[in-house]
């Protein structure tokens, strides 16, 4: 087959990150924060070109890496949903390092904001390669980069907070990994194979077989709970509230949009081109995933209103939204799939602008992160206060933006799979959605109501950089609103390429 | 019954360890001891791969006799995933290891629950 030159993009976009990150660790963090903002923006645009490749109606293909075929080799493999996910969570990494760049100087330490910004690199390069990658083991080993990168970026702002909450979170994510492994174990043990294709052409032979049913149930319950591990899943979610709540703007949103995605992407992955999805769908795993899904989206919902911090609060509605993950996910129908990736998209959009804006917002409050002290900031910082409005109401679903549809296309999928689920489904739902209005909608009149009375807003530089990131922020949570048809078919046809 | 048994020893080993492993990362309050739990974990599918490649009788796929033959060798491909993942959890436990010591002198404990009290004693 005739190679075309944007078919490398998927091989370009890890390297570039990886090359970036080399770079920056050998210079001084000014140079080193811009080579990153530089990577990150190449790989979107590099991606982009990709999606139009994938547009003009290329199919997926598959790309060796080291010139060794199948069943050998290592290789990579493109398709229109990557190449979607790809650009949309580049893009979140460039904003989040422009919004958070001010913060960055000020809070880490002079001598090592190179270093975090290595670890923003090592990021961006494990989600490409979790995004793109064809072969199991090394999707393990850049699960475990990630890992060891997001530790690292918990701990860039130094207290207390932030180092014991990355000791629990390296126990959690240690304990996803090793069940992780196990499960890839038990595949390579059966199959013979680590790569995806090969491994789900050995076991559709041996499940039409009726042979080893059970290692099967086993590995998809041994990923199940792995990777819901490490993507906080509701009860495994105790370290993050202090990882995402202290820890630097930019980290706080990298971790939250891209860290906890990648391992989401990674087990969607899994199920379709490694399992095959409909033997994940007839397997009784998945009724946990949903339960657990459908507890975290009511319990992350119910924390983040008894929080009383404004970041607390945000990350513990990332619980609640990986909960929706799950749960779409877990009603095991293909419309279910389709409504959870694009939640995926959407929530990452959403919370890095939150985490952001809210940092601009707490400054402009004199670094109060309490509502008390927030009265107001929204007139203080106007951008910040738009920004907050925008990806909260989105989150909330006010019709037109993100979640009104992702909430939308959920109920959907709920009522396609109709009977007890539908209604656990539909009701969890409309329960979240109130209380997840009873808290940012909040917060947005708390942001519009006049200051406190003797309260004097304190000077602050105003960051212009800042302000372009959260305008990118605010155009990202529209447009993935406005253009939700046309995501929706990528997304439906992506998944279609996976098989 | 005995003979699946004794023929899968190392499998059975290897997924008691991997609990034993297992349990004391998580409920173990000690972190070094937790740090242990991780290695035990991590080294039980080290020997779940290694029993997995190896085939009784047969050498490692080094040409020093002339043999081409593929049946004279063992699997070498779990025996590489092994070595990547010890790579792998040697980094993960030098982190761990020095986050450890950083907790260890802020606080004078390794008891996490204690840890966790000092740390939210400290906010107020």
């Amino acid at each position: 087959m005739h190679m075309q030159f944007v078919q490398n993009v998927p091989f370009f976009s890890i390297m570039v990150c990886m090359v970036s990150g080399i770079v920056s660790s050998m210079l001084p963090g000014r140079v080193a924060k811009w080579i990153t903002v530089a990577a990150s923006a190449l790989v979107a645009a590099m991606n982009g070109f990709l999606v139009s490749f994938f547009a003009q109606g290329n199919s997926s293909y598959v790309y060796l890496m080291g010139h060794f075929p199948a069943p050998w080799g290592n290789e990579i493999r493109a398709g229109m949903l990557e190449a979607v996910l790809a650009v949309c969570f580049a893009l979140i990494m460039l904003f989040s390092i422009l919004g958070g760049m001010k913060k960055m100087t000020e809070q880490v330490d002079k001598n090592k904001t190179h270093l975090v910004c290595v670890m923003l690199d090592l990021v961006l390069a494990a989600m490409m390669s979790m995004i793109y990658t064809n072969d199991l083991f090394t999707a393990y080993v850049f699960i475990e980069i990630m890992t060891l990168a997001s530790c690292a970026l918990i701990m860039s702002r130094q207290n207390g907070r932030t180092m014991v909450s990355a000791m629990r979170y390296m126990i959690m994510s240690l304990l996803g990994s090793g069940l992780t492994l196990l499960a890839i174990t038990l595949i390579y043990n059966i199959t013979g194979h680590l790569l995806m294709e090969n491994i789900k052409e050995t076991l559709g032979v041996m499940y039409a077989s009726g042979e080893y049913t059970t290692p099967i149930t086993v590995i998809i319950g041994l990923f199940f709970a792995g990777l819901g591990l490490k993507s906080a899943l509701y009860p495994f979610h105790t370290w993050l509230p202090d990882a995402y709540g202290y820890s630097t703007p930019s980290a706080s949103a990298a971790l939250s949009s891209i860290v906890s995605k990648a391992y989401i992407i990674l087990l969607i992955k899994i199920m379709y081109r490694v399992i095959g999805v409909n033997i994940v769908m007839a397997n009784n795993a998945l009724k946990l995933a949903f339960v657990f899904g459908v507890i975290g989206m009511i319990m992350g919902s119910v924390n983040a209103i008894g929080s009383h911090d404004l970041r607390r609060m945000i990350a513990f509605s990332s619980v609640a939204q990986i909960g929706y993950i799950y749960a779409g996910l877990g009603l095991g129908v293909q419309a279910g799939y389709v409504a959870a990736v694009y939640h995926m998209i959407m929530h990452a959009f959403a919370k890095s602008a939150l985490f952001i804006s809210a940092s601009a917002l707490s400054d402009a409050s004199g670094n109060s992160k309490r509502f008390s002290d927030l009265r107001g900031a929204g007139f203080r910082e106007k951008v910040a206060g738009v920004c907050f409005c925008v990806s909260a109401m989105s989150l909330v679903g006010v019709p037109v933006l993100g979640g009104f549809i992702s909430k939308l296309f959920l109920s959907d999928a709920a009522i396609t799979h109709g009977g007890i689920t539908m209604w656990v489904m539909l009701i969890v739902l409309a329960v979240s959605t109130l209380l997840n209005v009873l808290y940012l909608m909040k917060t947005i009149i708390t942001l519009y109501r006049p200051a406190r009375e003797g309260f004097c807003a304190p000077e602050v530089k105003r960051s212009r950089l800042a302000d372009f990131a959260m305008c990118g922020f605010i155009v990202l949570n529209v447009l993935v609103g406005l253009l939700a048809e046309p995501l929706m078919q990528a997304i439906r046809l992506g998944l279609v390429m996976f098989d | 019954m005995f003979e699946i048994f004794m023929e899968h020893i190392a499998e059975i080993v290897a997924v008691f360890l991997f609990c034993i492993g297992f349990t004391s990362l998580l409920l173990n309050r000690n972190l070094i001891k937790k740090i242990i739990g991780f290695n035990i974990m991590d080294t039980a599918i080290y020997l779940f791969l290694t029993s997995v490649g190896y085939i009784e009788g047969r050498t490692a796929p080094i040409l020093v006799d002339g043999i081409t033959s593929a049946s004279h060798y063992i699997n070498p491909i779990p025996s590489g995933l092994v070595l990547t993942g010890i790579v792998v959890s040697v980094s993960v436990s030098a982190l761990m290891l020095s986050l450890t010591i950083r907790l260890y002198r802020k606080y004078h404990t390794l008891n996490i629950d204690q840890i966790t009290l000092l740390m939210k004693g400290e906010d107020e």
